[in-house]
């Protein structure tokens, strides 16, 4: 490891540091100063983004052949960091609320987002899997973070059972992987491979399978998502809307690294497999979600079958020629992704007032009475459905497109159709809000750092609707670094 | 003793605790058979390590220990935490969520 290596990991760093500040400080603050944790938290997310933007990128690994920096890698720590901040935001006040006001929360927060950027540079199998466990572990807490409440229970012990069956299921597939290539580099796995599967085809496809199920589980792909929703409800929302994307993000950076470009020229039987996957996992959300009543289960299947669409991306990157557009494509959702989901979270915490379990029917002629959060909310809903002039719209437009060029009509006629089914139950919650008489008469819990939370993420995702350029302009360069 | 005697054992311990987490119904129970399952893939790491000559296998197999120990530390208290609760670590009796 050589000093260069400590400036180009400057952002995990600094990330790691803040959190252990975090721990420290928490314990000498008395309990109604513990808010400015998140903005300590905050602070530090920021400087870690400053830090991002200019460390020099290139594609040689780092430490041992551990990481590797690329363009690809610095869009999705962006990612990631833009996510965490967020969500620091939404919790700030939500956690005091609900009387969970700890330091560890925000430490929490932050280790994960760690996690979660160690998958994004993986350049080897075992990094894969501390990143993921580094990411997960963390998330496990904050699903039971309400320890007296038996939905937040329940939600830790059914997530933490799934989550580390699926890297147990995982971590066999490396294992067999290194025992057929006898590597645990990725780039010289998948060189190793043609010449593995003819000597020991058993290990290569069973370990890349077991890989591509715990990757899958851990982004709630179908038929792997079960645990999704209920996690989703019991967690507390804060806690859900950071998982929501935090850990979506992760899983797909790790399986844009292991199965993006470069798996059709070993074995065309994965594409197709990764395809049905895509295809399974968008019809069933889509269709699941029509039923949901409560908001945060329905947006628990919205992000189930937005993982269907970044899978199409990953499909589309196979074809060698436009491998580029399809992970600018991926690159861009997940980015928009993560901003609309945490933005509609945010409006769920505040039209949650003091209770929970925010049903359908608590949206009713909440326009009149809440003009400004129904705007925002009203941008979501579109935005997730994917109608113009909203960014969601331009995500699925390149993603679609890309798996258009590529050949793959099929799915994209799908996607589309699913698309299609997902704007009945978007523009459901937009119909509660704007035609129903109001109602229920739930107080709003009104927190400044929220609605600054949702401002920025509603206004971020028009503007990225109406100038897609200022975030296309960065992306040319992250597609065209060599994967592995 | 030839290597393959190790990865089939490695297999079947693999399986029997895949299979003790998708039957049993008590949550310690399902919490045991997963770390079964990271300990046969520590031995299956452990064999190919032999087979190939190269010592990455043994290093995997610390850093999973690890990362077990840390799984274990939150999995017991979030178990613990339900049984202070519920007097019950049954997950057919941990039902709040549904729908």
């Amino acid at each position: 490891m050589t000093l260069n290596d400590l400036f180009v990991l400057s952002p995990e760093i600094i990330v790691t540091v803040s959190a252990l500040i975090i721990l420290i400080l928490d314990l000498f603050l008395a309990a109604e100063f513990k808010r400015s944790l998140a903005g300590f938290t905050l602070f530090g997310i920021v400087l870690a983004a400053v830090a991002n933007a200019f460390i020099p990128i290139g594609s040689a690994p780092l430490i041992q052949g551990m990481l590797r920096v690329d363009a690809i890698s610095q869009f999705l720590n962006l990612i990631f960091l833009v996510g965490a901040g967020v969500a620091a935001l939404l919790s700030a006040d939500y956690v005091k609320r609900q009387g969970i006001a700890r330091g560890e929360y925000y430490a929490l927060i932050l280790l994960s987002t760690l996690g979660a950027m160690l998958m994004g540079s993986s350049a080897n199998l075992i990094m894969i899997f501390l990143g993921l466990e580094t990411l997960s572990i963390p998330l496990y807490i904050l699903s039971a973070f309400m320890r007296t409440r038996s939905a937040s229970q329940e939600a830790g012990l059914k997530y933490f059972l799934l989550g580390s069956f699926a890297s147990a299921l995982l971590l066999y597939g490396i294992a067999l992987l290194y025992g057929a290539t006898g590597s645990i580099q990725i780039d010289e796995i998948l060189a190793k491979l043609p010449a593995a599967m003819l000597a020991t085809p058993l290990f290569v496809y069973a370990g890349g399978g077991l890989l591509l199920v715990g990757l899958a589980f851990k982004a709630a792909v179908v038929p792997f998502h079960m645990w999704a929703p209920d996690v989703y409800e019991g967690a507390p929302t804060s806690a859900t809307a950071f998982m929501a994307v935090a850990a979506k993000a992760g899983a797909f950076a790790a399986l844009l690294r292991l199965f993006g470009p470069g798996l059709m020229q070993i074995d065309s039987a994965g594409v197709v497999i990764i395809g049905i996957l895509a295809g399974l996992t968008m019809i069933f959300g889509n269709i699941a979600a029509l039923a949901q009543l409560n908001l945060k289960r329905l947006l628990a299947y919205s992000s189930i079958a937005h993982a269907g669409y970044l899978l199409l991306a990953i499909t589309a990157a196979q074809s060698t020629p436009l491998a580029g557009t399809a992970i600018n494509g991926l690159l861009f959702y997940l980015l928009i992704y993560t901003l609309m989901t945490l933005g509609a979270f945010g409006v769920v915490i505040l039209a949650e007032g003091r209770g929970e379990n925010l049903s359908l029917s608590d949206f009713s002629g909440f326009a009149s009475r809440h003009p400004w959060i129904a705007g925002a909310m009203a941008i979501f809903m579109v935005s997730l459905a994917g109608i113009p002039p909203t960014a969601g719209f331009i995500g699925k437009f390149l993603i679609f497109s890309a798996v258009i060029q590529a050949g793959e009509i099929g799915l994209a006629l799908i996607g589309v159709f699913a698309s299609v089914i997902s704007v009945y139950y978007y523009l459901r919650v937009v119909y509660y809000m704007y035609m129903r008489p109001s109602t229920s008469e739930r107080p709003v819990f009104v927190s400044g750092f929220i609605v600054l939370g949702v401002g920025l993420t509603a206004i971020a995702v028009l503007v990225f609707g109406i100038y897609p350029s200022v975030i296309l302009q960065w992306l040319p360069q992250a597609a065209s670094a060599t994967l592995p | 003793m030839p290597i393959e005697n190790y990865l089939i054992l490695s297999g079947i311990l693999f399986s029997i605790g895949a299979l003790g987490v998708l039957m049993r119904r008590n949550a310690l129970i399902i919490f045991m058979s997963i770390e079964l399952m990271l300990n046969a893939v520590n031995l299956s790491f452990i064999g190919f390590a032999r087979q190939l000559g190269d010592p990455t296998g043994q290093v995997i197999v610390f850093f999973v220990l690890v990362v077990a120990a840390a799984e274990v530390v939150v999995g017991l208290a979030i178990i613990v935490n339900i049984f202070r609760a519920k007097d019950t670590v049954d997950i057919d009796d941990i039902d709040v969520l549904r729908g």
